[in-house]
């Protein structure tokens, strides 16, 4: 079972493949990601440029139509470089809520800035506590006219300080945990009584915590629905961050099979040694599973197929097993060097420890996985 | 688990543990004192051992050493990792120091031997190359014979705390034609000598523990050779001998245990089906520091007996940094999102960290921990040990 991709997905491929190799070394990231903003706008207005941040959205709202084939296509090569320009945050989390909830207003007010690489996003949905639930919310929001008031506090806001809108979950009814009566709003990130304490993440970006005080909001979808919405999104999210991982995989498994090749100890390379050849042999199957429950994961996303809930949280575990163990092996099979800042082996440890971390980890998946069959 | 101690060893064990209440220093409790701490802040508690005498348990008492039996050795490693001690320096104490008293000549018996107790001189070990890692007998490093010096030139790397060095020892290669184990000596070299180069390694957890160290026509005096010339080798295995012995770290694993379970609790609902994993998965590992523990008590009676445990040493790497891997593992998942954040080198008050105190350094250890199955001898090299003299395959 393999992806026979059209000509159009394999142009979009190639051509994110060049960009990167031209204007993505491991060097140049380095460079972004300590600078004083931690990113690059310039990559980013490439990135607008190539279509990227307009593949998957629908012609009609302004987009390619690529849908999420063609996010997992970008979100694979974003994960072999290792890409830290929130594609994630602004394109497949808010930008398909939008697209998905949005009214036509909304749609044109905001779709537009995101194709044209003009507009950032980030999505708050996580509070203290609540943990991977997306139904844990205490944040408030109450009507004032056609608006709405929120207050509250969002933790681990990926892109936060990078974004110029959040979409902010909080509760319109209900008490904390209550499934319904929780909304979505669009705010903006630069509000007055908005505060952001911002923070490096492991794989080199930045997230924040953002306290609401009495903070407009315009509301994004019906009022009371967010929580289905969110789960709709998580599903999209995690086909693109098992992509990513993906991605990231294969590139340390290449590294390290390449180390392997010409590292020598006791006078042979050690990839001569059976212990680390098994090893790598269980790197390259685990890699290839994860390569081939990612495609199943994305193309039935494409096809908006039932039971695609359950699917998704059942590759965020494998998947997320699966690179979690490749990413170990890899820095254990280069031995001290493994372990620098300066070798990219460590970097994609970090994105991958990172992937397994977002809207939940491998086990809380798995837990879901199982229960969601049971309740079927 | 506790060894069935005689009342004498009781009472001493009470006085370690009274003594460690009493005296270990305040500002030594940082989140991560391996790498939080400046180099005075370090030497404290060593200067106080130091000054009580049971700086180097190990060493025989005519070297300064508190003339310890086996059993009380290991009572008092036993309660300094418990109560979350910053151990002694471990390269100058555990590694150089039995060394020097036990191949080396008197003037530098005399020379150096004070000096380590004391904490005066801080040494680093010049053991790894670039291109030795595990197979430490081809080291490159050369030091060539000229009049009442040598003359070295090589690179040392994975250097602990180099930065803060007074002195490396160093494995160089003073027989090139010899087959690579007969062409090393064992030579002490001076930091401050000209041409030695101090470079940092930063690793994937942001901190600075490690260097390189260059040294490029650095002019060692004949006298800093230990014991005999190309007879390095067998100096050098003595010295990884005890350096292995230390890492079961059952006193880690268990205060690192008691942590994680706190941290569960405050951070998984009792009844998120969460909690029910990782209670398990504590509870797997729990057993394994139980076993590991036993192990180490079986051990220490044997040697306690005068039985040599031969290569104990090699099981108890192994599965001590395994389980420790596991501990920083399941941390760094207990924390959820607040996993996501690193905190910022150069360490500073005024950045900001999400979630409470106890997460804060969840990341930087599950990283840093990364490495503990890689050095000292990796653990594919410490099965390789086991299977040839053990198993005799």
């Amino acid at each position: 079972m393999d992806i026979q991709f059209t000509e159009e997905q394999e142009l979009l491929r190639s051509s994110v493949q060049r960009m990167l190799r031209d204007q993505y070394s491991f060097e140049a990231r380095r460079k972004s990601v300590s600078s004083e903003e931690g990113w690059s706008r310039k990559q980013w207005a490439a990135f607008a440029e190539l279509g990227l941040l307009a593949a998957p959205f629908s012609e009609e709202s302004g987009g390619l139509g690529g849908g999420p084939l063609s996010t997992m296509i970008i979100a694979q090569e974003f994960g072999r470089h290792l890409v830290v320009e929130p594609f994630m945050e602004t394109v497949v989390l808010a930008g398909s809520l939008i697209e998905h909830a949005g009214t036509d207003e909304q749609k044109q007010a905001f779709i537009p800035d995101i194709v044209a690489g003009q507009k950032i996003w980030a999505l708050a949905w996580t509070e203290r506590g609540s943990r991977f639930d997306l139904a844990d919310v205490a944040t408030t929001a109450r009507a004032d006219g056609k608006d709405y008031i929120l207050s509250g506090e969002k933790t681990a806001v990926i892109a936060a300080p990078w974004a110029d809108s959040l979409i902010v979950s909080a509760r319109t009814a209900g008490k904390r945990d209550d499934r319904s009566g929780i909304s979505l709003f669009v705010v903006d990130a630069r509000a007055a009584n908005l505060d952001l304490r911002s923070f490096k993440t492991i794989d080199g970006r930045r997230a924040a915590e953002v306290t609401f005080r009495e903070v407009r909001g315009e509301l994004l979808g019906s009022e009371g629905e967010g929580v289905a919405l969110l789960e709709t999104c998580r599903d999209r999210a995690i086909g693109a961050l098992c992509a990513e991982a993906v991605g990231a995989m294969a590139e340390l498994n290449s590294a390290t099979l390449e180390f392997s090749k010409t590292r020598k100890q006791f006078g042979v390379t050690i990839g001569s040694f059976q212990v680390l050849q098994h090893r790598m042999v269980d790197m390259f199957i685990a890699h290839q599973e994860a390569l081939s429950l990612m495609q199943h994961l994305n193309l039935s996303l494409g096809a908006s197929e039932a039971g695609i809930s359950r699917l998704a949280s059942g590759a965020k575990s494998k998947i997320g097993y699966a690179g979690k163990f490749i990413a170990d092996q890899a820095v254990q099979l280069h031995g001290g060097m493994g372990m620098t800042d300066e070798l990219n082996v460590g970097h994609y440890f970090k994105r991958i420890s990172s992937i397994n971390i977002q809207f939940g980890d491998p086990a809380h998946h798995l837990l879901r996985y199982v229960q969601l069959d049971a309740a079927a | 688990m506790e060894l069935a101690l005689s009342p004498e060893d009781a009472a001493f064990r009470d006085e370690v543990r009274a003594f460690i209440a009493e005296n270990y220093p305040q500002e030594m409790r940082v989140p991560n004192p391996e790498t939080d701490l400046t180099k005075e802040q370090s030497l404290l508690w060593h200067r106080i051992l130091y000054r009580k005498g049971w700086v180097a348990p190990l060493w025989p008492k005519e070297y300064g050493g508190p003339g310890w039996s086996i059993t009380r050795r290991f009572i008092f490693e036993q309660e300094t990792s418990r109560a979350g001690t910053l151990p002694p320096l471990a390269f100058s104490v555990t590694m150089v120091g039995p060394v020097i008293y036990t191949f080396g000549n008197d003037a530098q018996k005399q020379k150096f031997l004070p000096r380590i107790l004391s904490g005066d001189d801080w040494w680093c070990q010049g053991y790894s190359e670039p291109g030795s890692g595990s197979d430490l007998a081809t080291v490159r490093t050369k030091a060539v014979r000229d009049g009442d010096h040598y003359i070295v030139n090589g690179h040392k790397t994975w250097t602990t705390l180099a930065q803060h060095a007074d002195w490396i020892f160093c494995l160089v290669r003073t027989d090139p034609g010899a087959k690579p184990q007969a062409g090393i000596s064992f030579l002490l070299i001076d930091m401050k000598s000209p041409g030695v180069t101090v470079r940092p390694i930063v690793t994937i957890d942001g901190s600075h523990e490690v260097n390189d160290v260059f040294l490029e026509d650095v002019r060692v005096p004949v006298e800093n050779l230990i014991g005999e010339e190309n007879k390095g080798w067998t100096y050098a295995k003595f010295l990884l001998g005890n350096e292995r012995t230390s890492m079961a770290g059952i006193g880690r694993s268990t205060r690192y245990l008691d942590r994680l379970k706190k941290i569960v609790k405050a951070e998984i609902a009792a009844d998120d089906p969460a909690r029910l994993d990782f209670s398990k998965e504590i509870g797997r590992i729990e057993l394994d520091v139980l076993a590991l523990e036993a192990t180490e008590l079986r051990v220490i009676a044997q040697m306690a007996r005068g039985i040599d445990p031969g290569p104990a040493a090699s099981l108890f790497k192994i599965r001590g940094t395994e389980i420790f891997q596991g501990i920083t593992e399941l941390t760094h998942r207990a924390i959820g999102n607040d996993g996501l954040a690193l905190r910022e080198q150069p360490l500073s008050a005024n950045r900001f960290m999400p979630g409470p105190d106890y997460g804060h350094t969840a990341s930087e250890k599950y990283l840093n921990s990364r490495k503990l199955s890689i050095y000292g001898g990796s653990n594919e090299i410490q099965r390789n040990i086991i299977a040839k003299a053990v198993l005799g395959l």
